[in-house]
């Protein structure tokens, strides 16, 4: 499965029992804790983390340090957030890490509530993810029971409180300003930036909100040190990543990789490439929001942020979807944009409406209901979303939109203007507003 | 709000009681606790009804409406009762191109009902839901805390016919979790 020579996250994936304090301790956890609380000032630490030029996981690639640095000097109270929402269609490595290393997930948070100067920290899980709350919450007994949260850290001045909160079924809580709304008790709909969450976010004080994966790669780096990090990936895109994939591949899963590692090696060697009967039609790479690459195109790219953005997409949450052959494109983008309409939170009209209509105008092609025009029309509605809205969900319903019309044109096309190939609709397509018939 | 939706009497067992003011004392505003108050209710009475929300806005000094601004909006809070069972199929992307069309058709079949439908019975209630977090693994539904993967006609067979007979959900996924 993972790569021998570069398991920094995935190290102890499907290690027996090593979600449990005791077998975290006897593989070395914690120690990073105590190097940081006897040894390291907190601004060590954030320039620890910077120097390891770590970028987030959570889609964005932000560096973390630098983001860290945000937070006004001297700010009395600070909250930090790790976002365990997971909900990016194709998106499930934080999953993998809360299920067998939830402890490497929870001492990273303290470091980073520590660098950032929090002294209460959120892990925000997303409400289907149930028998992970457990799992996570009695983690966090364990840890407070051994002395590494609360009064007093390992005998330091430092203290920390935990609390597990558990979503309840939005995707837009992912993002960061809906996560600290939800946080608050309100209904998860982001805010518009500036103000950064990092100099006013809950409760209107600084917060810094960071991904599991984020999260969970910053004991490695304050135990072994920013330069050991640097051994992996590039020099812009330092460190390892994980990629979860689906899709008819011989070996779906997560995998840990350096960044910048061909595609090509990565789909025939790790991943076995195609399933038996099965042909590569085109691969999205960072999770559905990010735009779509032919076969041809994805087995050129190395996977790396740079790269990646040099193709035309985006490593996004590295949730990779392998597409086949026999797949039909309007069908699979008639389901994003049935999921991004029924995700949007509602307050931005290019969003609201601009989502529902993508969906609808979609929709139509593939029930025989089209017209010719449709496909020019889904490109105007594209046109009248995107950065026009508070946060980018209304982007991420683009840029797969906008990418399957340009790249799988003929599909669409074929549609508009033979509706009698259109599927033929079921027995209870008329009942029901469900996605596809 | 309809003021017969506020009446009827609200309460909490001790146990619930005991987990909300738990809740509340590390809470830092008795606003930012609302949605564990809301799993609290949930959890104890399967769904969240009316008296149980103006009980609560009451509670955390916020009005009614807050309460069922926050109920309505996110998809986990159930403000109706449920059926005994509420299988979740996941019909996104990955879960699409692997067959959950054919699982949710197939559900549909055997259970005799659309998708947002209920059996007569009460006892099984069918829904299409977003990505679970399982794409690798999909198709996948679940139930309650339980997941189920790599999903086929048959195995969806074996699940119904187990939970007629009263076998309680277990989870069937990749990796087994130890306790
Ligand atoms: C619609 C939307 C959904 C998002 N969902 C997630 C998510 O589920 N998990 C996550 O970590 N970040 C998600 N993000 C990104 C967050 O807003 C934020 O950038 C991230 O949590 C920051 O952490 P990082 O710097 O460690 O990546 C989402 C963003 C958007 C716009
Ligand atoms: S872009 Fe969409 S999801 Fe984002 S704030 Fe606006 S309406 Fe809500
Ligand atoms: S697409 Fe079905 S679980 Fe993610």
């Amino acid at each position: 499965m993972p790569r021998d020579d570069c398991r920094i996250l995935s190290a102890r994936f499907g290690r027996r029992d090593g979600h449990k304090l005791a077998v975290y301790e006897a593989d070395g956890g914690y120690r990073a804790l105590r190097k940081a609380l006897t040894s390291m000032t907190p601004v060590a630490v954030r320039d620890e983390v910077k120097a390891a030029g770590l970028r987030g996981r959570g889609g964005a690639g932000f560096p973390t340090g630098v983001k860290w640095g945000f937070v006004p000097a001297g700010a009395s109270t600070v909250y930090f957030m790790v976002n365990a929402d997971e909900s990016e269609p194709g998106t499930f490595k934080d999953r993998w890490i809360m299920d067998y290393d939830p402890h490497a997930m929870i001492e990273g948070a303290i470091l980073s509530s520590y660098a950032v100067g929090a002294r209460l920290c959120f892990i925000y899980i997303r409400g289907e993810f149930g028998w992970l709350i457990d799992r996570v919450q009695k983690a966090v007994d364990e840890a407070y029971a051994a002395g590494y949260l609360g009064r007093g850290i390992l005998g330091s001045a430092y203290e920390l409180e935990m609390l597990v909160h558990k979503g309840a079924g939005a995707y837009i809580c992912g993002e960061e300003t809906g996560l600290i709304n939800s946080v608050e008790g309100r209904k998860g709909q982001p805010s518009i930036k500036p103000p950064f969450p990092a100099v006013q976010g809950f409760l209107r004080q600084p917060t810094i909100v960071n991904n599991v994966e984020t999260v969970a790669a910053v004991p490695y780096i304050v135990r072994e040190g920013a330069a050991t990090y640097r051994r992996h990936g590039t020099e812009k895109s330092p460190g390892t990543k994980l990629w979860s994939v689906s899709g008819p591949v011989r070996r779906p899963g997560v995998y840990e990789l350096p960044l910048g590692l061909p595609f090509r090696e990565f789909f025939t060697q790790d991943l076995g490439g195609m399933a038996d009967g099965e042909e590569l039609k085109a691969v999205i790479v960072g999770g559905s929001s990010v735009p779509v690459l032919t076969a041809d195109e994805i087995m050129g790219v190395n996977l790396d942020y740079e790269s990646l953005a040099e193709a035309g997409t985006m490593l996004g949450s590295g949730g990779m979807i392998v597409v086949p052959s026999r797949c039909d494109m309007v069908e699979l983008i008639q389901v994003l944009m049935h999921f991004y309409w029924d995700e949007s939170c509602g307050q931005c009209t290019p969003c609201r409406e601009g989502t529902g209509w993508l969906h609808k105008i979609v929709k139509r092609l593939r029930t025989g209901a089209g017209a010719p025009s449709d496909v020019e029309l889904l490109e105007r509605v594209c046109d009248g979303m995107m950065g026009l809205t508070i946060c980018p969900l209304a982007d991420a319903a683009v840029m797969p939109m906008r990418s399957f019309l340009q790249k799988f044109r003929h599909e669409f096309v074929a549609l508009a203007h033979r509706p009698e190939i259109a599927q033929p609709r079921s027995r209870w397509a008329r009942q029901t507003n469900e996605v596809v018939r | 709000m309809d003021e017969t939706a506020t009446q009827g009497v609200f309460e909490l067992s001790a146990a619930g009681q005991a987990r909300l003011e738990g809740i509340l004392a590390r809470y830092p505003t008795r606003e930012s606790a609302l949605m564990p108050a809301l799993w609290i209710i949930q959890d104890e009475k399967g769904h969240i009804p009316p008296a149980g929300i103006a009980w609560l806005a009451e509670r955390l000094g916020v009005e009614p409406a807050r309460v069922w601004e926050v109920v309505t909006f996110y998809t986990m809070y159930r403000s109706e009762p449920q059926a005994k069972w509420v299988l979740q199929v996941c019909h996104n992307i990955s879960c699409h191109i692997m067959g959950a069309p054919d699982i949710l058709r197939h559900l549909e079949e055997r259970l005799g009902v659309p998708r947002g439908g209920r059996t007569p019975d009460g006892l099984f209630q069918l829904e299409g839901v977003e990505c679970l977090g399982s794409c690798g693994s999909g198709p996948c539904l679940q139930i309650g805390k339980h997941m189920y993967e790599n999903l086929t006609p048959e195995k969806v067979d074996a699940l119904l016919d187990g939970l007629r007979g009263g076998q309680p959900p277990r989870a069937d996924t990749d990796r087994e979790l130890e306790a």
